[in-house]
């Protein structure tokens, strides 16, 4: 089967899944005692003329199923109405998608820097001291309530000044060179990095190590050794190319984890994310705006998944869609 | 069966890990002393002293100012204004010594939550105050609090597996005995609710909560939102289970003796699935202890008056509090404890009933 195959295959797997979650969330929140518009009527600066289109838009005089057609079809256009603020909520979704996008990759990149040689090492060592250690250290990091943890690393910066308290940007991030402007972002992005790494260390290094533990017992390894291979040269070339490449199925789980666990860091650093969006929509009960983030977190983390997927066809020829 | 049980050999290999035992060792100490809450707590739920808001720990000292050796006192707690700095200071009144008194008789509670009972653990001569951990903004005393709100936050995360496994195994039952369209369209629900960022989810159940519930009704009301999450996961895993287990000869066996197919399921095949389910339930009450305590802290998940380790920690969304309160992050600490204290345990637990482990 052919990699394009495989993807077009997989794709159309998820839309079902799509679709159901799209009415999931619909009917959670169209069948909650909310009046969808009572915050827009509210506000005196929504001029009716929006108002109004605004109920035709949800199809509010009509049944329930026909207020889920018309929701879907704008949705798949790409109007998803306006914020209790009067903003439009696609422009608003966009830039925070990239938002936790950007925090969600950093998180990924240092798990996997840190995460794989912690594994290796605790392998390497089966049932030492070291092994022990990392098993209990990785434990307290998965231990910690992220926001708790996220407290305390403000309390930090806000006694040594060494981080930026909150925020993606400086306030006077827009007269900034690029190179001053990317320093700012990865200045910002450090705290909020370090509290979801240190949450999702241990699930990819545990993985690791039980990896690398079942392949350094397989027979291709004992007679890699039997050959009179280094032992370097056994563990380098044989064992980790094989031990890693189940890991890229945890990428999307990992990126699921991420989705939800952000949500509370974000909120704690005031970052502008997906999360701290949603959270900020249920607490205004902006409706508009919870839908359309719930849909976009649901496609994204159903996006990480057929991604992941992917990833793994292409360096592990023999999966199979199942 | 305690015998048996006691001479089991997995059960003598997890005794002698230190390190999980010492980690049981804590959480009885955490249930023992949330079951006897009431007798632990110097004061009672809706104590309130409202002039001293804020208070800091009161001090206990054994030693007195000759340096010699005595039964433990505490002075009260005076509020000062600071006409230079313009800010509120505590100062102790050191006219009037107060002793701790043990087992003396308090306020009336229910002991066990059965009969009535008035003598407490700890408390102080009539007229003192003892605040052990300081009090909040509303001068409650945050350490009768804390066992108060350890009863909600330590149990709730039970209470909603009781409702996520039930439900996940059913599910996964169903699924995986009937097969076909109906097993399809039942797993492509499950994935779709596992597509939905579990935290989104919980937030936004949550928010629509009607307001103006009791607190009963809106605790029972959480618990069912925090097992919304995860049986998703576990009803998948219950239905691969469950494909293996229908092909035995067992399972055709009760088919031709004319069971019907939910007494198939529930009676032959989902105890089958036991061993998985018990690990599996061990293994994600840290979850749900993690969930709720951040649901909480968000303002979503228990509401005050009544008290929890999450709700707590919402004081700490203020830095004046963090800096000069920093008593005020205890709950945080013991969320900490607890779900270091299942995950360790858990770990043993999977390792000693992991068959690869004995590989090597």
């Amino acid at each position: 089967m052919s990699v394009w195959v495989f993807i077009l295959k997989r794709i159309i797997q998820s839309l079902p899944i799509i679709v159901i979650v799209s009415i999931i969330s619909f009917f959670l929140i169209r069948l909650s005692p909310v009046d969808p518009l009572a915050e827009l009527k509210l506000n005196p600066s929504i001029s009716k003329d929006t108002l109004e289109h605004e109920k035709r838009r949800l199809g509010l005089d009509k049944p329930v199923y026909v207020q889920y057609v018309y929701w879907a079809k704008n949705f798949i256009k790409g109007d998803m109405g306006t914020t209790v603020t009067g903003e439009k909520v696609s422009s608003k979704i966009k830039e925070r998608v990239f938002n936790t996008l950007l925090l969600s990759f950093s998180v990924l990149f240092w798990t996997w820097i840190i995460g794989i040689p912690i594994g290796v090492i605790a392998a390497l060592n089966y049932r030492s001291v070291y092994d022990r250690l990392l098993t209990i250290l990785s434990s307290v990091g998965m231990a910690i309530p992220s926001f708790f943890f996220a407290i305390l690393l403000l309390i930090f910066a806000q006694k040594t000044g060494l981080f930026p308290i909150g925020g993606l940007t400086s306030a006077n991030f827009y007269s900034m060179s690029v190179f001053e402007k990317f320093v700012d972002v990865i200045h910002h992005l450090f705290l909020p990095t370090v509290v979801l790494t240190t949450i999702s260390l241990a699930g990819l290094s545990r993985q690791m190590r039980a990896n690398l533990l079942d392949v350094l017992d397989s027979d291709y390894v004992k007679f890699a050794r039997a050959k009179g291979l280094s032992e370097n040269k056994v563990i380098i070339k044989h064992a980790l190319r094989n031990a890693i490449n189940p890991l890229v199925t945890l990428l999307g789980f990992e990126f699921a984890g991420l989705l939800s666990g952000a949500a509370l860091t974000e909120y704690v650093f005031q970052y502008p994310g997906l999360g701290r969006l949603i959270l900020e929509a249920v607490l205004k009960s902006d409706i508009n705006l919870v839908m359309a983030s719930l849909m976009i977190g649901s496609f994204m983390l159903i996006l990480g998944n057929i991604l992941a997927d992917i990833l793994l066809k292409l360096t592990d020829p023999r999966v199979k869609v199942g | 069966m305690f015998k048996k049980f006691a001479s089991n050999p997995e059960f003598r290999q997890f005794l002698k890990d230190k390190i999980s035992v010492s980690a049981f060792f804590v959480l009885v100490v955490f249930y023992i002393t949330i079951l006897f809450a009431g007798f632990f707590a110097v004061y009672s739920k809706d104590y309130s002293n409202r002039a001293l808001s804020y208070a800091p720990p009161s001090n206990v000292y054994f030693i007195d100012k000759e340096g010699k050796l005595t039964k433990p006192y505490t002075y009260n707690w005076i509020r000062v204004f600071n006409k230079d700095t313009l800010s509120i200071e505590y100062k102790q009144d050191r006219s009037q010594k107060y002793y701790l008194k043990f087992f003396k008789k308090g306020f009336e509670y229910k002991f066990l939550g059965l009969f009535k009972c008035s003598r407490h653990f700890l408390s102080v001569d009539n007229g003192g105050e003892l605040y052990l951990l300081g009090l909040d903004i509303n001068g409650r005393d945050n350490f009768s609090r804390i066992l108060y709100g350890g009863q909600i936050s330590l149990t709730i995360g039970f209470l909603a597996l009781l409702i996520s496994f039930p439900v996940g195994l059913l599910y996964g039952g169903i699924s995986g005995y009937t097969g076909g369209f109906i097993d399809a369209f039942m797993m492509r629900f499950a994935e779709a609710m596992m597509s939905i960022p579990s935290f989104y989810l919980l937030i936004i159940l949550a928010a629509i909560l009607p307001s103006g519930m009791t607190s009963s009704q809106r605790f029972a009301l959480i618990t069912v939102i925090l097992a919304l999450i995860g049986w998703a996961g576990f009803a998948r895993v219950v239905r691969g289970m469950v494909l293996s287990i229908k092909t035995q000869d067992f399972i055709k066996a009760a088919e031709v003796t004319g069971c019907s197919k939910m007494r198939i399921i529930l009676k032959h095949i989902l105890p089958q699935t036991s061993s998985y389910v018990i690990i599996a339930m061990a293994l994600s009450v840290p979850s749900y202890i993690l969930a709720e305590s951040g649901l909480s802290f968000l303002g979503l998940g228990i509401q005050q008056p009544d008290a929890s380790w999450g709700n707590m920690l919402k004081e700490a969304q203020e830095f004046s509090n963090i800096i000069y309160r920093p008593w005020l992050l205890t709950p945080g600490f013991l969320i900490f404890v607890a779900v270091l204290s299942y995950n360790l345990i858990g770990d043993t637990i999977r390792d000693i009933l992991d068959p690869k482990s004995k590989v090597k």
